[in-house]
């Protein structure tokens, strides 16, 4: 007996929608699904769960993340429930989690998959940022596997099936490490890497106070603010909005190039967005080639125009 | 304190890469260069070093003869010493970290052990974390902030929406860094001298098989490479602004129904 294992990831209380593509994903391969959950109460997650048949929810009185204690928990489950297939989200948490947690059952392992075949144990993912695509085979007991965020459909809502909740407590293991801290932001900025909806500025934008205006139409799109690696360059934008095969790579519905050439090292951290949109004063800039709709203006007219539009229809 | 930057060489961020014989690169043609996140901590790692002379910086990395050049170019930025471990290729993240963490136990005396949080070819972060666990020491990925007390170092990790997570541990330690760490955005051009200097630099060579790593069974195999599929051109809304703006949004709402 084989089960699929979702390692499910809350940001506070707030429950990621990526989660969902990871569920959607988990029941799509006709194996048990088995959700892993570390709250003290999972009341407000009633719908998430219908369909699935059996959440594992694991309480203690501390449940802040701390990594050797989370990896080590969940590696006990897995082999305590036959998990041979864990899911999880490629996020900053899931990227730094789901390698220990191969650690800890010896299992193989591949982060930000495109594409996963259960029958067959291969996935695909993306390499050299997007250039090209590989497909790797997964040997071995426990087969570990974070998805890439707006790839694989939602979870669909199921029956109204509530599942089992199995109650657990957290594996005790000696710390290596120790978080003290979470500083917040200063400002709320939508995470890059699952963002639905991703305004980005290059060299074109002349001068860091100009985000602004980017900033402006994210607000009305609850959009990501994301920059190129000329603009970061030129300090104009920092490094953690840097979107490219040296930042991130990020796979929005919508993505809006603003002042932004097209560089091949920012276009493969971008390439696959479902809808490209560049706008750009220069006609000859090469991302007009690969944008699905292209606008030849100066960004400074053109972006606060955008606002204006879209407050009109949103 | 000896600080280790662990090195990899990827093709350049430009490079159009073709398949060959299904699932490899056809390396002709293809400009190497060190992975940029790991440039960028070892730039980290020597400003480390001009702050504290006590402080060695050696590289290391894992890769086939070509990565002497890769080698070379870390030692003109201004490492002292390097250790390159002679391997195909083609070997699986456990088993390269497993060669790095016997490479470094032979050594003796490591501090805090510097990667960058990915290569840039396959993107896997993975091995940072192997390699701690083969040591046995703590390991924090994403890191964005570094600060050192007596025995301990304390971290900055970056999450989700530009927050932070604040974390302690002792040294040895691996510490994997992403671009900006401590704002350190652009690693240094080697001077000339750098460079004179660098290529009279032993690099001390070891074959992977005198590790005796063997058995380490890769877990992960390549089955295929494959261009991804060509996104269709798309077209370029003509007429005055104002009105091409106006077109755009309803496109966006009516057509491509991402809004």
């Amino acid at each position: 007996m084989s089960n699929v294992g979702v390692y499910i990831e809350l940001r506070g209380d707030e429950f990621k929608k990526a989660n969902r593509e990871a569920l959607g994903l988990a029941r799509s391969s006709g194996k048990d699904v088995y959700a892993i959950i570390f709250a003290r109460d999972i009341s407000a997650y009633e719908n998430e769960f219908k369909g699935i048949p059996k959440v594992i929810q694991i309480k203690n009185e501390n449940l802040t993340y701390q990594p050797d204690v989370y990896a080590a928990t969940i590696a006990n489950i897995m082999k305590e429930h036959q998990l041979n297939d864990l899911l999880g989200v490629a996020s900053a948490q899931g990227k730094d989690l789901f390698p220990r947690i191969a650690a800890n059952t010896d299992g193989s392992i591949i982060n930000d998959c495109i594409a996963v075949d259960f029958d067959n144990h291969t996935v695909k993912k993306p390499v050299y940022a997007g250039k090209l695509i590989s497909t790797f085979k997964l040997s071995g007991e426990f087969r570990i596997i974070t998805i890439r965020p707006n790839v694989f459909p939602v979870k669909e809502k199921g029956s109204d099936n509530q599942p089992e909740v199995i109650e657990t407590g957290i594996v005790k293991v000696e710390e290596k490490l120790k978080i003290i801290d979470v500083i917040k932001s200063e400002t709320k900025k939508v995470d890059l890497t699952e963002a639905e909806i991703i305004i980005s500025g290059g060299r074109g934008m002349k001068a860091k106070e100009n985000f602004k205006i980017l900033q402006e139409v994210a607000e009305v799109l609850n959009a990501g603010v994301g920059a190129s690696r000329a603009a970061v360059d030129s300090d104009y934008a920092t490094p953690d909005m840097q979107v490219g095969q040296t930042g991130k790579v990020v796979n929005p519905k919508l993505y809006i190039a603003c002042g932004i050439s097209g560089a091949i090292q920012h276009f493969v951290g971008m390439k696959t967005s479902k809808v490209i949109v560049a706008i750009n004063k220069d006609p000859e800039a090469p991302i007009f080639k690969k944008a699905n709709y292209g606008i030849v203006a100066d960004l400074f007219k053109a972006v606060p125009l955008l606002k204006e539009e879209l407050q009109k229809i949103l | 304190m000896n600080i280790y930057v662990c090195i990899k060489q990827v093709p350049d961020t430009e490079a159009v890469l073709n398949i060959k014989e299904g699932k490899f690169i056809n390396e002709e043609n293809i400009k190497w260069i060190i992975s940029p996140y790991d440039e960028i901590v070892l730039e980290f790692a020597l400003q480390l070093k001009e702050k504290n002379s006590d402080f060695k910086v050696t590289l290391i990395t894992v890769g086939p003869p070509r990565a002497e050049s890769t080698i070379r170019s870390g030692l003109a930025m201004g490492a002292e010493n390097a250790i390159h471990i002679e391997a195909s290729d083609y070997l699986d993240h456990k088993t390269i970290a497993k060669a790095l963490a016997q490479a470094l136990k032979n050594e003796g005396d490591f501090g805090v052990i510097f990667t960058g949080k990915q290569a840039i070819d396959d993107d896997a972060s993975l091995t940072h974390i192997y390699l701690a666990q083969s040591l046995e020491i703590p390991v924090v990925t994403n890191v964005i902030g570094f600060q050192m007390e007596a025995e301990k170092v304390i971290v900055e990790r970056e999450i989700d929406q530009g927050a932070r997570e604040k974390i302690e541990m002792s040294i040895p330690c691996v510490i994997a860094a992403t671009k900006g760490i401590n704002d350190v955005n652009e690693p240094r051009y080697a001077t000339l001298m750098g460079i004179m200097k660098a290529k009279k630099i032993p690099i001390k060579k070891i074959s992977i098989q005198d590790l005796g790593i063997e058995g380490a069974t890769p877990t992960v195999t390549t089955e295929k490479l494959e261009a991804p599929p060509e996104k269709p051109s798309g077209r370029i809304i003509e007429g005055e602004v104002t009105e091409s703006i106006k077109e755009l949004v309803r496109l966006l709402k009516d057509e491509a129904k991402v809004l």
